[in-house]
């Protein structure tokens, strides 16, 4: 079950990564935070046209809030608003109700579901941005 | 009773809940500062008293109210013998040590603190002994200062007198034992340099008690406060300790049922203490739990108890700092079977979520001391804390599985 949670891609982007640091320019921007475990991300959004033309973020946390962010970020880059907002409800029903198996890639953060209290942590990243989007600055996984 | 086996704890055996498996693997329970587990004797004595006993209390004049009562007041003398207070009404029960806090802060800091008065917080202090002061300071206008930490976790004691001497103190906050570095905290020199001030002092007693033998006397302690949950008992019950002339003065904290002389409508009187700060039926099974658990710890041999759980923190200590990139906060001299640590490979929940899969239960997080994560400068930790009944083997399953996390993530 372990090893369901702790795959090489989770590992690899957990400790690398991908879309991290500061945007100047960002259109939105969101504080992500998990009370509970302290986990913390600030995410930049830059939104033309409805579309994510460009996403960063910064933060500290743990390998799965890291890696789920850094999915999320590789994945909504270039993608229209309301595709963007339309997978972050698929992403919560596959690690909380487990009712969706295949997601572009993301299906990787699956087994976090065996995992109760390790969700949160999975979904920081993506209330964060459902809070950027929605023009709030920030989002808690309470 | 001793224990069978030689191998494990002589205490091991009283704690049914320890011989069970988790996620395929034997429990190995390192989480007692979070909340610790019950001898049999207390689970048992709860059950006795639901199957038998079970009648509200101060009220019936029938025999199982009567018995009700009586265990219920012979708890408080059984809490009162234990912490050598000097009087039994002295001991206020409370649903836990945040609820004796808020009690404190909201009963006597409404009642004398003032506009321009201080309040001071050690850095290292529970959110218990913290968030009631920051509250209480807002209705009342006075200021909560904090009182700086040593990078080991020790109070700063040239900074604590200053503060004093330099500060309308009120009220100093303390903790006897860091729940998260097991730091043990000077306080009767905190008392005796307060009192020099006219300042009073509440000492967070909760991981002490299940450590080590508590005078309230000799320490001197205003107000000392405790959970059952942490010393064996059960959770939802938890006292209080105050001075009989300081509860004398103090205002009611909640009203209703049983606190009260008179009602009307006209206005209405209330009862000494404790029963003033005592409103409603109590949590009567927790209480007797909470006397069956400490008569429990008073009955061991408290010496044993320490070199025990000492030869325990100095060689899983060690032990730790062995794996590379492992470093333990907080390794102050004197200072309780409490493990914190942090690593350079992973985050502490990843750690946590290891050690889990291996059937270690330890605590990641900021352990409801953000402001003492603050000036260690972690997010959080990963804390072993270990009690009498565990042992080397306990001990050697937790440091297998830290090394398991390392090979997972470096
Ligand atoms: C030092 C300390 N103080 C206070 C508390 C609060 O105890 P409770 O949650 O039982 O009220 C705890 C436990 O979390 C603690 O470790």
């Amino acid at each position: 079950m372990l090893e369901e949670l702790y795959r090489e891609t989770i590992l690899d982007h957990g400790r690398k990564p991908r879309n991290s640091g500061h945007l100047e320019a960002a259109t939105h921007k969101a504080d992500g935070w998990n009370p509970l475990c302290g986990d913390q991300i600030r995410l930049f959004l830059i939104v033309q046209d409805d579309t994510i033309t460009d996403i960063k973020f910064e933060g500290c946390g743990c390998a799965i809030s890291q890696a789920s962010t850094s999915l999320m970020t590789e994945t909504v880059k270039g993608m229209k608003v309301v595709d963007a907002l339309a997978l972050f409800e698929k992403f919560h029903a596959m690690v909380v109700d487990g009712t969706v198996d295949e997601l572009d890639g993301l299906e990787c953060l699956a087994g976090v579901r065996e995992f109760p209290a390790r969700i949160k942590c999975a979904t920081l990243g993506w209330h964060a941005l459902r809070s950027a989007l929605a023009g709030e600055e920030a989002a808690s996984t309470e | 009773m001793p224990c069978k086996s030689d191998e494990r704890s002589a205490w091991r055996c009283e704690f049914p809940i320890l011989d069970q498996e988790v996620n395929g693997k034997p429990l190995v329970y390192l989480d007692s500062a979070a909340s610790s587990q019950k001898p049999r004797v207390v689970l048992d004595t709860m059950d006795f008293y639901y199957r038998m006993d079970n009648a509200n209390v101060h009220r019936g004049v029938h025999a199982l109210g009567q018995r009700s009562t009586e265990a219920y007041d012979n708890a408080r003398a059984v809490v009162a013998k234990h912490l050598n207070a000097v009087h039994t009404d002295e001991i206020v029960f409370t649903k836990g040590c945040t609820e004796a806090v808020n009690l404190v802060a909201a009963s006597w800091g409404q009642a004398n603190l003032k506009p321009g008065d201080v309040v001071l917080c050690s850095m290292a202090e529970h959110h218990a002994n913290l968030v009631p002061w920051q509250l209480a300071a807002e209705k009342t206008g006075a200021t909560v200062k904090p009182v700086p930490i040593h990078d080991d976790g020790q109070l700063d004691w040239d900074a604590y007198l200053a503060l004093l001497n330099e500060n309308p103190v009120k009220m100093v906050a303390i903790k006897h034992v860091c729940n998260t570095l097991g730091t043990v905290y000077p306080v009767k020199e905190v008392v005796s340099e307060a009192h020099r001030v006219g300042a009073l002092v509440t000492v967070d007693g909760a991981q002490a008690v299940p450590h080590r033998p508590v005078d309230v006397q000799d320490i001197g302690a205003d107000f000392y406060i405790l959970a059952g949950h942490k010393a064996f008992g059960p959770m939802g019950v938890g006292a209080l300790y105050g001075r009989l002339p300081l509860l004398r003065a103090m205002p009611p904290y909640q009203g209703g049922g049983d606190m009260i002389r008179t009602v009307s409508f006209d206005g209405t009187t209330f009862r000494e203490p404790p029963n003033r700060f005592e409103a409603g039926t109590p949590n009567v099974a927790g209480v007797v739990g909470l006397a069956a658990a400490l008569e429990w710890l008073a009955s061991q041999d408290f010496d044993r108890i320490e070199v025990h759980e000492q030869d325990l923190l100095a060689s899983a200590t060690e032990a730790l700092e062995e794996i590379p990139g492992v470093r333990v906060l907080g390794k102050s001299p004197g200072k309780a079977s409490v493990i914190s640590f942090v690593t350079d490979f992973a985050h502490p929940h990843d750690i946590a979520t290891i050690l889990d899969s291996e059937g270690v239960a330890v605590r990641a997080g900021h352990h409801c001391c953000m402001p003492l994560m603050g000036r260690l400068r972690v997010p959080a930790t990963v804390r072993a804390s270990f009690a009498m009944y565990n042992d080397n083997k306990d001990k050697e399953v937790l440091i297998q599985a830290v090394a398991k996390a390392r090979r997972i993530f470096s």
